[in-house]
């Protein structure tokens, strides 16, 4: 098969930005948009909790409603019956009130409380994975660029983490700072605070994005345009920020999409283990470790949870390699959850499912 | 020069379903080839030149491609072949060369196993010993040095000239008649360009090996072409001899191309004259003549596509695809600043 | 060769020195760690506190605790706070439940990732690869933990058909051995899977395209061998690679399977030493996986010189 020549001559027209080609491929994309679409009505869905809350079931996500009873049809139920099993789902039944039911012997609204436990695993995911972007690029342009000892560094650094069994970092962290909080200096946050998981999941994500960022950095340091700026004067930042930097935009923004899909299984997975939210907080993970105890009674109230990561997990998933095609329909460079070796591999990757482990 | 052509291409068409459209890349290409000739197909990037060299051998057979016309190795039709009939033909009747010798050998397997491969697919009755020692002498009678242990490297281990020799060694292992060369020199250093271009005419001259080189390079053509093809937005627009097109170019394109070749026995001018504009989108090509838009002559009837005529009354065999009046092309070519070289005794 | 070795031992011994330290630190220096506190349990008494700390040696400074918990790894006397249990032992009878484990799962990821991926480029951009990406991508987006409680409440509480817990010995018992890892196996390699389809698809999708290919099928080689010898090889390197580096990290433990299932493997250990801040399991569980990870990083290095000659002798400066 050797199909079309390698670029059919689009010269035809004003010259299209990368960025403007790229719109114009994912618009194409159908299977990318649907699911960047379902991203978004999930966002929404758990943007309007406190709309949900107030005025549908008119209560909220922490507040308990063991021993009530509510209207069906006329006829009374108890939240959570005498043998502690919580109330099913109520879809309209009762006005919206207990829609899915009641999430355990506590009686919580299961609705509300998958709205606002979506906003924190939403906030985790997206927050932590801005840190680890952040701290990935910075040191994939510094180890890339400067190669020499700051690599050897920083790379050992990297290999140190990535040697962690990575779930055994984040709980081992998880559990330190979960109970007694952090305190660097005059910052001081609590082992409560939502704060606490996204480091660590920023944090430990850090080394799966900046390997393959090196990488990338490494090659493209080599070609002409590098020289030609060097050549220039301009100097290592410029060179770095605005030479290298630029090229790596279409990278970033894939990795840091499949990121989010990957530090919200890897804030699931805590959660679920007690390390990561902590109460009154609620996630999704810890809404499945709920849920978990009553499985065999109502298992809906672990499937939900489960089936709300799912949907979001692959949205992202999905949209990510749509973008990925997109902006680079040749691209070499993965994100490589596992690459131990120094070639930027020509291999797929969807985010760090080894964490989901 | 024997009367039935080895390769006789008739009317061949290429087109491709792509996310932007139909892109026709060959838009009716005709051309002979006779046993042990050269013949050279020029044109720039997206002319056409390279698809229609790998529709030769039917690998731009895919999904969404199509193809139309004839291709013809001494009688038989290759455009629509079998498979089987195809593989055959590849290697053992019509080798190919690529443009980058790097790519196009597997890094993982050493060269002379790659050659062996080769040998083996059309004579498996060969073992491997024996591919061996063909192989050693294949990259020695390209002028390898050291075949014997060269044989057992790998491709990232020869130099570019070295392994485009290779490469040619192994396209002419099985010795076939035609040989396909796409921008053999293209990716080499000028240096290494010579050399591999007086080991392609010494081959085409020792074995009666018919070539076709694909190039957008003229002085390459200059070196070792019998005959000429000049491509632009996948239709020839001239063909003929290599006197012909040299010392009497007809299209103002071909007047482009050699008008901006470096002479050394000019003066340098001040700026290289060049060919304006870019080449068309194959997706969209302009009605009537295809080169109409950067043509500096171009005038009214031009909007209707010129048919490929030979236009001389005494060079028969001289083909273009442009309405001037042969004296009005002669003047123009003169008054251009004789471009095309100085026949011997015009 | 001989000096890559060294290098690579010199370097795992730091790697693995730095890990330890990194482990020692996080539960040393937070609060709220107290272990005396923790042994000592309700009724504890300053004067019991106290003697507890002599006898552990929590007096000490940190090097000096870091070295004498060091020293007791290597000589195997390393003792849990919590339980006073000798942590090689349990360690040691965690490892076949994990291996067994990592096994089965990986030889039914290998195999369906790799088919399902092998179709998926062949038939690239038809329904099949389609169907097959769609359900690669799924399989890769849920939670470990929440398949597998939905497989174990359905397959195993509610219909019986699978056990919901526990590891029989391949030697006790073979057909009971596999009875139980059933669902784990299936659980894990669900996740993985997926994304091996996924790269042995990109990775051939890569291969069909490179110059390489188009050269075999040039020189008459038939289609079969053009994809047998040419399109598979190169593509099946990253698989190679990627696989030895997840093998590796698995062997440390699946923490979130091994807990679920209660295979009482060196992931389950590890989670409930990790629960009761239990430091000396931690701390050997955390060397004895990252020293896997460190290992099998070395075999894919080797594994990749040894596929990818390039890398083997060399670039040549051409």
């Amino acid at each position: 098969m050797a199909g079309v020549p390698a670029d059919p001559n689009l010269a035809a027209g004003p010259a299209s930005s990368p960025w403007r080609l790229a719109l114009r491929r994912l618009r194409r994309n159908r299977v990318a948009l649907g699911f960047l679409g379902l991203f978004v009505a999930i966002v929404v869905f758990v943007i309007a909790a406190p709309l949900w809350a107030d005025h549908v079931a008119h209560t909220g996500p922490n507040a308990t409603h063991t021993l009530e009873r509510i209207t069906v049809g006329g006829e009374k139920r108890d939240v959570v019956n005498p043998e502690g099993k919580p109330l099913g789902p109520q879809w309209f039944g009762a006005g919206g009130k207990f829609f899915l039911g009641a999430d355990s012997r506590l009686g919580r609204d299961e609705m509300v409380r998958l709205m606002y436990g979506g906003r924190t695993s939403l906030i985790i995911g997206v927050v932590s994975a801005l840190i680890t972007t952040l701290l990935a690029t910075v040191l994939g342009l510094l180890s890339g660029y400067y190669r020499g000892w700051t690599d050897s560094v920083i790379s050992r650094a990297m290999d140190v983490l990535w040697a962690f069994p990575v779930l055994l970092l984040a709980i081992a962290l998880g559990v330190s700072l979960a109970i007694g909080g952090l305190k660097i200096g005059p910052v001081e946050i609590s082992g409560g605070s939502i704060w606490i998981p996204i480091l660590i999941i920023g944090f430990v994500s850090t080394p799966y994005m900046a390997r393959p960022l090196r990488g990338e950095v490494l090659s493209l340091r080599e070609k002409e345009f590098v020289e030609a700026a060097v050549a220039q004067g301009a100097g290592s930042m410029r060179v770095m920020f605005a030479e290298l930097l630029p090229n790596l935009w279409s990278t970033i923004i894939v990795f840091f999409t499949l990121n989010i899909a990957g530090n919200m299984l890897l804030e699931a997975g805590l959660s679920y283990l007690g390390v990561g939210v902590q109460p009154p907080n609620s996630s999704w993970g810890t809404m499945i470790a709920t849920g978990n105890d009553l499985i065999t009674s109502a298992p809906l109230l672990t499937i939900i949870p489960g089936t709300m990561i799912l949907l979001t997990v692959l949205s992202l998933n999905v949209f990510g390699d749509g973008l990925r095609d997109a902006l680079d329909p040749k691209s070499k460079v993965r994100f490589e959850a596992h690459a131990g070796v120094a070639a930027t591999g020509a291999a797929g990757t969807e985010g760090l499912e080894e964490l989901g482990r | 020069m024997s009367a039935e052509p080895l390769l006789s291409v008739r009317d061949l068409r290429v087109g491709f379903v792509t996310e932007g459209g139909r892109l026709q890349a060959v838009d009716g290409v005709s051309f002979e080839l006779a046993p042990g000739e050269v013949l050279a197909i020029v044109g720039e990037s997206g002319s056409g030149k390279s698809v229609t060299a790998q529709t030769l051998i039917g690998l731009t057979r895919s999904p969404n491609s199509r193809i139309e016309g004839s291709v013809r190795l001494r009688g038989s039709e290759l455009i629509d072949a079998d498979d089987e009939a195809l593989r055959k033909v590849r290697g053992e009747q019509i080798g190919m060369v690529f443009q980058d010798p790097m790519t196009s050998f597997n890094p993982v397997y050493k060269i002379g196993s790659q050659i062996v491969e080769a040998i083996r697919a059309h004579r498996p009755e060969t073992s491997k010993a024996q591919g061996h020692e063909r192989a050693i002498e294949l990259l020695d009678s390209v002028g390898i040095p050291n075949a014997a242990q060269r044989v057992d490297d790998y491709p990232h281990e020869f130099s570019g000239g070295m392994r485009q020799r290779a490469m040619i060694a192994m396209a002419l292992a099985l010795e076939p008649d035609v040989l396909i060369a796409d921008e053999p020199t293209t990716a080499l250093d000028v240096t290494v360009q010579a050399q591999i271009l007086a080991l392609l005419a010494r081959l085409n001259r020792e074995r009666n090996l018919a070539t076709i080189l694909i190039t957008h390079d003229l002085g390459v053509v200059a070196e070792v072409a019998d005959r000429v093809l000049v491509m632009y937005g996948g239709r020839v627009v001239e063909r003929g001899t290599l006197d012909e097109i040299f010392y009497d170019p007809q299209h103002p394109y071909t007047w482009g191309l050699l008008g901006s070749l470096t002479r050394m026995d000019r003066d340098r001018p001040e700026r290289l004259p060049q060919i304006s504009g870019a080449p068309p989108s194959l997706l969209d090509l302009p009605t009537g003549c295809s080169f109409r838009p950067r043509c500096p002559h171009e005038f009214g009837r031009c909007s209707e596509l010129p048919g490929l005529e030979a236009r001389l009354a005494d060079a028969p065999s001289h083909l273009d695809r442009c309405w001037l009046e042969p004296e009005r092309k002669r003047e123009l070519r003169l008054a251009e600043g004789e471009i095309g070289l100085e026949a011997p005794g015009r | 060769m001989g000096r890559f070795v060294i290098r690579r031992l010199v370097g795992t011994v730091l790697v693995l020195f730095a890990v330890s330290v990194l482990t020692f630190l996080i539960f040393n220096v937070v609060p709220n760690s107290d272990p005396a506190a923790r042994m000592a349990g309700k009724n504890a008494t300053p004067e019991l506190i106290a003697s507890i700390n002599e006898e552990w040696g929590f007096n000490d400074s940190l090097p000096q605790q870091y070295i004498t918990m060091m020293g007791k790894i290597f000589s195997g006397d390393l003792i849990s706070y919590e339980g006073r249990e000798p942590v090689d032992e349990r360690i040691v009878e965690g490892i076949p439940a994990t291996i067994s484990l990592c096994i089965g799962a990986a030889a039914i990821w290998m195999f369906f990732g790799i088919l399902f991926g092998y179709l998926s480029a062949v038939r690239a951009g038809g329904w099949l690869d389609r169907t097959l990406t769609i359900v690669a991508v799924a399989g890769i987006s849920m939670p470990v933990f929440w398949l597998a409680a939905i497989l174990l409440n359905y397959l195993a509480y509610e219909t019986g058909i699978f056990p919901s817990q526990g590891y029989t010995k391949l030697t006790e018992n073979p057909l009971d051995w596999a009875y139980h890892l059933v669902l784990p196996w299936v659980t894990l390699a669900i996740l993985y899977l997926g994304f091996y389809s996924r790269v042995l698809r990109s990775s051939m999708l890569d291969v069909m395209n490179e110059d390489y290919v188009r050269t075999a099928r040039a020189k008459g080689l038939s289609e079969r061998r053009v994809m047998r010898k040419h399109v598979t090889r190169n593509s099946l390197i990253p698989i190679v690679t990627l696989f030895g580096l997840d093998f590796g990290a698995l062997l440390g433990g699946a923490i979130l399977i091994e807990k679920i299932f209660s295979l009482n493997g060196v992931g389950q250990y590890a989670e409930e030493a990790l629960a009761n801040f239990d430091l000396p399991p931690i701390m050997a569980i955390t060397l004895y996986g990252a020293f896997f990870v460190v290992l099998f990083n070395s075999l894919v290095d080797i594994a990749y010189a040894y596929l990818d000659p390039r890398i083997r002798l060399g670039e040549s400066a051409q």
